[in-house]
């Protein structure tokens, strides 16, 4: 064995108390840091696939009308205004087959879906709803979010005049597979529809107003005839998509909304949850590094006479740093093995006590080899930093003094 | 046994401590050691012979003057070529015998070759398994510093400093701690590696006894050499 691991070692099983209690912090800190990250890529991770389940990834619709101010402000007239939004009107995106011909030929998208999305309201014996009627190709709309495994009842059947609804608005329809139902668009049309299936996507909003039913069949409800309001995106790489969008937007002149844009404010919050988290652990972290440095300067001041004896009968400065080096090293490596064991077992132990009434998790938690991989890195890399002070100081002693005042 | 050219050359090598209040620890020291010399280094406490032998050990440096060891001129060489000199010119003893604690004795008596080559290899093993048997451990081998004697632990630092059969040995005061028994024992085996490997030692000692036995004896005051005896 080298001499300088041979010395690391010696010294680090000799000063057992000591070893024992830094490995400790050192093992706490890392499965602060392991449980955290587990818990939190979890959570966000169980987040956004909860919010992209219900939800396409880009939706590309006509630009807004904005309102147009009768009388513009110059350089020599200012003017005192009120602008009031423009009513929006159902309308059909301008050659919308190209569209969805030129999107789909892009890289990263992986589904499209033309529809029309619009207002109504459902009436039965008594009972008003107002819905959302979603008109879409079943096959590419599919793609986008997969309903047959949504089904509570019935099947995702859209032809003749099947329809599929929310299992919330069925609840408040009191109504079950075969029922009819009676329609009326946000333009006045009226129709009498079957329900063919019952779709559950765990979001309230969804589950209590959409009404899905053919492209064809709600292109006559709104008065479209050969119309598509919205084109819905799926895309390879989920954090893309706003990129994406605005690609397309410039490309083709629709208005590309990513579900980034529209769900901003969970995407702040995650962020605002992730620089936390690595504050977290950057504090963590450099209490580590000072437990290790300090055991190691100790170290140092106690040994120093050893150090200059060393030094006399010959050992060269640099095999001496590394002696220090290599404890502060393996400090590192042996606390973040137990510590990631630890932290497994805290995630795991925590996932398991908090559980919804089906049984699945709460705080899912994300472990992954990267994770552990990182966080031994991490403490190895912060054991060697911490030491260097200590590894300095060891190879600079000077071996007279040192061996004279010990 | 003594070879032409001297072990040592020491050459006006003046030592002071201090930047503000100047200690003069030696006064400009000239001493040439030949090849093979038993030599007692004397003198009052506050004298500067720790200091001269420190400085003859490359591990002090001297404020002015000039110290040639086997040959090799020493001013101006880095710390990696001094540490090179020491681990293949020099042994050191010291008073208080310095073993690592927590090594057995041929640990503690392989760490000049091991420390400095990095790598463990057979012979260092069993050289110091060899020197050990011949300072009398050869039953001790395995044992712990910490649970040797003191004479036994000073026996196992001479081995540490003879097992690379260095030309020069320096000993600061290594019977300084021990009973009289101990200290004729440690001076015996300086006396016969001294005879039989040619090893050149200079002894620091308080001990006249120790000086006498000596083949010559140097005596510092005030950091000059003021006498110089051979027998
Ligand atoms: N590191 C140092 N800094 C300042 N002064 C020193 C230092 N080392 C030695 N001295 C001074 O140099 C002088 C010589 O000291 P040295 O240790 O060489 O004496 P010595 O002859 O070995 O004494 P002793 O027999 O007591 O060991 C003393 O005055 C001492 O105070
Ligand atoms: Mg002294």
């Amino acid at each position: 064995m080298p001499f300088e691991w041979f010395l690391a070692l010696r010294y680090l099983r000799d000063a057992r108390g000591q070893t024992t209690l830094i490995l400790g912090g050192v093992a706490v800190g890392v499965s602060v840091i392991v449980f955290l990250s587990a818990l939190i890529g979890g959570l966000q991770t169980s987040l956004i696939d909860k919010t992209l389940g219900s939800q396409p990834h880009i939706t590309l619709s006509v630009p807004r009308e904005a309102p147009r101010p009768l009388v513009a402000a110059t350089a020599s007239l200012a003017i005192a205004r009120r602008t009031e939004e423009t009513a929006q009107r159902l309308r059909s995106i301008d050659q919308w087959p190209t569209v969805v011909e030129t999107v789909e030929g892009r890289s990263g998208v992986i589904a499209v879906s033309p529809s029309i999305v619009g207002a109504g309201f459902t009436v039965r014996s008594g009972a008003r709803r107002p819905v959302v009627i979603r008109g879409v190709d079943p096959e590419r709309f599919l793609a986008i979010i997969d309903l047959r495994v949504r089904m509570t009842d019935g099947r995702f059947d859209l032809d003749g005049n099947y329809v599929a609804i929310g299992a919330k608005l069925a609840a408040n329809l009191g109504a079950s597979i075969g029922d009819k139902l009676r329609l009326s668009s946000s333009e006045g049309v009226d129709d009498v529809v079957t329900v063919g299936g019952i779709f559950q996507l765990g979001n309230d909003g969804v589950d209590g107003t959409w009404l899905l039913t053919s492209l064809r069949h709600a292109q006559s409800l709104f008065n479209l005839a050969g119309g598509a309001t919205t084109i819905e995106l799926k895309v390879a790489d989920v954090f893309a998509a706003q990129r994406i969008a605005a690609e397309i937007q410039a490309d083709t002149g629709v208005q590309a909304d990513s579900w980034m844009t529209i769900n901003a404010e969970l995407l702040s919050g995650l962020s605002a949850q992730s620089s936390s988290k690595t504050m977290i652990q950057f504090f963590v972290i450099l209490a580590v590094a000072l437990g290790i440095a300090s055991v190691l300067i100790v170290s140092v001041v106690q040994k120093s006479r050893e150090i200059g004896i060393l030094r006399a009968v010959g050992t060269p400065r640099g095999r001496i740093m590394r002696i220090f080096l290599i404890q502060g090293g393996l400090l590192g490596l042996g606390g973040s093995i137990l510590g990631s064991a630890f932290g497994i077992a805290l995630a795991k132990l925590f996932e398991s006590l908090a559980r919804d009434p089906d049984g699945a998790p709460k705080f899912p938690v994300q472990i992954t080899g990267s994770l552990l991989v990182f966080a031994s890195a991490l403490a190895t890399g912060v054991g060697l930093l911490a030491a260097t002070i200590p590894a300095r100081r060891a190879a600079a002693l000077d071996p007279a003094t040192a061996i004279r005042n010990g | 046994m003594a070879d032409a050219s001297p072990v040592l050359v020491v050459e006006h090598v003046v030592k002071e401590y201090g930047d503000v209040a100047r200690t003069r620890a030696l006064g400009g020291v000239d001493l040439t050691v030949g090849h093979g010399e038993l030599m007692a280094l004397v003198g009052p406490s506050g004298s500067g012979k720790s200091t001269l032998l420190n400085i003859i050990g490359l591990l002090d440096r001297p404020t002015s003057g000039t110290v040639t060891i086997a040959g090799t001129q020493t001013t101006g060489l880095g710390e990696r070529e001094l540490t090179d000199v020491r681990a293949s010119k020099l042994g050191f003893v010291f008073q208080f015998h310095h073993l690592l604690p927590a090594f057995t004795a041929v640990e503690n008596v392989m760490i000049p070759a091991w420390g400095h080559e990095g790598w463990p290899s057979a012979s260092m093993k069993t050289d110091a398994e060899e020197t050990l048997r011949a300072v009398g451990l050869g039953d001790r081998m395995y044992y712990r510093a910490t649970n040797l004697s003191g004479g036994q632990q000073q026996r196992v630092a001479i081995a540490r400093a003879l097992v690379r059969r260095p030309p020069l040995v320096l000993a600061d005061e290594p019977t300084g701690n021990l009973d009289t028994a101990s200290s004729t024992d440690v001076l015996q085996l300086m006396r016969r590696f001294n005879r039989d490997f040619g090893t050149t030692f200079i002894i620091v000692t308080h001990d006249s006894r120790i000086a006498d036995s000596c083949d010559r004896i140097v005596e510092l005051v005030d950091g000059l050499v003021t006498s110089d005896r051979r027998k």
